[in-house]
């Protein structure tokens, strides 16, 4: 047993010994690879970190959203509907909301615009996303002037300005009281955006659902985990988007890396032929290239991993953010929560290791199984 | 008893190059030879002749198209390949006409290259390797990149690196063919030290200065892949 790590120490020792002798090849393909995998884990790190943030976040959304469809379109929901729906068994709250969009021309960028229900706000008062307040420079006390739906001047006075940490969602958000709301974007009484409903078990969703569709034809209830999923499909798809960009690279790099892994020069050739002519087994010389691919391609897959690691949860991933968080102007300063997908990581592992060390053995095992006596020519 | 473990015989041995082919050619074309230990045996003959084909043959690195090739009383041409390394591991040491050193590793690291599959303690080891630096005078070297060396130090690092498993037989083709007269006598006072502690050496060389030399018990002449009588 001692016998046989202290030869595998001799291999890796050979090995380190032999990637050192070729510092400009090595180092090269170190470079590419581990910036490829840091590309990769990059994104991969950030989508699972959106996802992980947007499904805490949705935790504490309403689990069901009535909405009131004419002619397939999204319409203004009266608020005789929570009559209407009467008492349906295992609903325990439900409420209308009010909320829309706003484009601001100043900064070209839309707001979310919403009454909120935990709280009241007096007259011209607004509470206002993080982001808002750094685009357009306000703080506490100033005032935002926008212009209501039949061009009327409307002055807010900022009342707060919402916590950063809560910034990926809030970004945009502007809170306003109800009166103002139906003022600003001409909302009669008696009507919402849409309703909420609050559901104790949710194995009983899909059938409040049901009853629903039946007692009021004319809604659309959307579910809480639609909405996950719709993130999901949504994370997934930019995912794939950036994987596509970046296939090029990869495809660039799956080349280079080939052609440095199977392509031998002469010289190594010269040297697999000494070894064997020494006493090395065909064995030894494969079990020695498998050390060498497997030090590279495991030194890369590592910093590139750690480097995507504080790129993503250190630098709010930078590179990628435009693509990834999908704001279109107010973009959030947002410090994903680090978390690592074990299953992520070993296909990351899979994708990039393995296949460098078999694309190493293949062409030595080639030379290896000639006879060695070359070197004696 | 242990002598008559490390004679070598060889009967009827052939080797062809590309065979069924058109570009086929005996390089050797049927030699009997016994090859005694603890001897200095050369193998002399013009370029081409088959010296250094019948020497890797004998050294386990190529294998015989028909023939045999003994060593005491086992056959080790028809082995598989793990056995016949293992033959040339513990039996032979090879010193190559271009000394084959591994460019970029240190002396005493191409010194101990052969011992590392054999996974033997890290400090023996060593020992063992500075102790044959020692003894062939290169013990000032042992930290030298071997590209660094010159061509009479290269020659000794590739002595030292054949004698790391301590091997029966040591085997040189063309030792001096890349050394002026003066090494060559250096390198055939080494080969008399290494047959005076029992081991059998096999050349091959068209210096005359080699198999004139009293240290040869025996000179074997091939011409175009036969013994010439």
């Amino acid at each position: 047993m001692n016998q046989l790590i202290q030869k595998q120490r001799y291999l890796i020792d050979f090995t380190l010994a032999s990637l050192f002798r070729r510092p400009g090849k090595n180092l090269g393909l170190l470079l590419i690879y581990t910036l490829i995998v840091f590309m990769l884990a990059s994104v991969m790190l950030f989508t699972h970190a959106l996802r992980t943030e947007a499904r805490i976040i949705l935790q504490g959304s309403p689990e069901i959203i009535v909405q009131k469809m004419t002619a397939g379109r999204h319409d203004l929901i009266p608020a005789d509907y929570l009559e209407k729906m009467g008492r349906i068994r295992g609903v325990v709250g439900k409420h209308g909301r009010l909320w829309g969009y706003f484009y601001d021309p100043a900064v070209k960028a839309n707001y979310t615009l919403m009454v909120p229900r935990d709280r009241t706000l007096q007259g011209d008062e607004i509470v206002i996303g993080a982001t808002i307040a750094r685009t357009r420079g306000v703080g506490l006390g100033d005032y935002l002037s926008f212009r209501s739906f039949d061009g009327r001047p409307f002055s807010f006075k900022v009342a707060e300005v919402l916590d950063e940490a809560s910034e990926l969602v809030s970004a945009d958000l502007v809170l306003l009281n109800e009166e103002r709301y139906r003022d600003f974007f001409g909302i009669a009484e008696g009507y919402y955006t849409d309703l909420v409903l609050k559901v104790r078990n949710q194995n009983e969703l899909r059938k409040i659902a049901e009853k629903l569709t039946l007692k009021l034809p004319d809604t659309r209830p959307i579910l809480k985990e639609e909405i996950l999923r719709t993130y999901d499909a949504v994370f997934n798809w930019r995912q794939g988007i950036v994987f596509v960009l970046l296939a090029g690279a990869v495809l660039a790099f799956i080349i280079f890396a080939w052609d440095k892994a199977s392509g031998l020069s002469a010289e190594e050739r010269r040297e697999i032929g000494i070894l064997k002519a020494i006493g090395w087994e065909t064995s030894d010389v494969l079990r020695m290239k498998f050390w060498e691919g497997g030090i590279i391609s495991f030194s890369a897959f590592m910093l590139g991993y750690l480097g995507a690691y504080a790129h993503v949860f250190l630098a709010s991933a930078g590179l990628f953010e435009p693509v990834l968080k999908g704001w279109a102007v107010l973009y959030p300063e947002f410090h994903p929560l680090p978390v690592v997908d074990g299953l992520q990581v070993a296909t990351l592992f899979f994708f990039t290791v393995f296949p460098y060390t078999v694309a190493t053995i293949i062409p030595i095992w080639r030379t290896a199984i000639t006879d060695p006596d070359q070197v004696m020519r | 008893m242990s002598n008559d473990l490390h004679r070598i015989r060889l009967t009827q041995l052939k080797k062809a190059f590309n065979q069924g082919q058109p570009n086929e050619f005996w390089a050797i074309r049927g030699i009997d030879l016994t090859i005694e230990p603890n001897s200095v045996t050369v193998l002399k003959g013009p370029s081409g002749s088959g010296k250094s084909t019948l020497l890797s043959m004998i050294g386990c690195l190529s294998r015989p198209t028909s023939g045999r090739i003994l060593l005491g009383d086992k056959t080790i041409s028809g082995l598989p390949e793990r056995f016949m390394t293992d033959i040339r591991r513990n039996t032979f040491g090879f010193v190559f006409q271009q000394f084959n050193l591994i460019q970029g590793l240190t002396v005493l690291e191409n010194v101990m290259l052969p011992a590392y599959p054999l996974g033997r303690n890290h400090s023996a080891l060593k020992q063992t390797a500075v102790d044959l630096l020692h003894q062939f005078g290169i013990a000032d070297k042992e930290a030298s990149r071997v590209e660094w060396l010159s061509g009479g130090e290269k020659q000794r690092c590739a002595i030292c690196r054949a004698m790391i498993n301590d091997p029966e037989v040591l085997i040189a083709d063309e030792p001096t063919a890349n050394l002026d007269s003066r090494l060559s006598e250096e390198f055939l006072n080494m080969v008399d030290g290494l047959k005076a502690i029992g081991k059998t050496v096999l050349l091959t060389s068209h210096d005359p200065l080699v198999y004139q030399s009293p240290v040869v018990d025996r000179v074997v002449a091939l011409q175009d892949g036969l013994l010439d009588s």
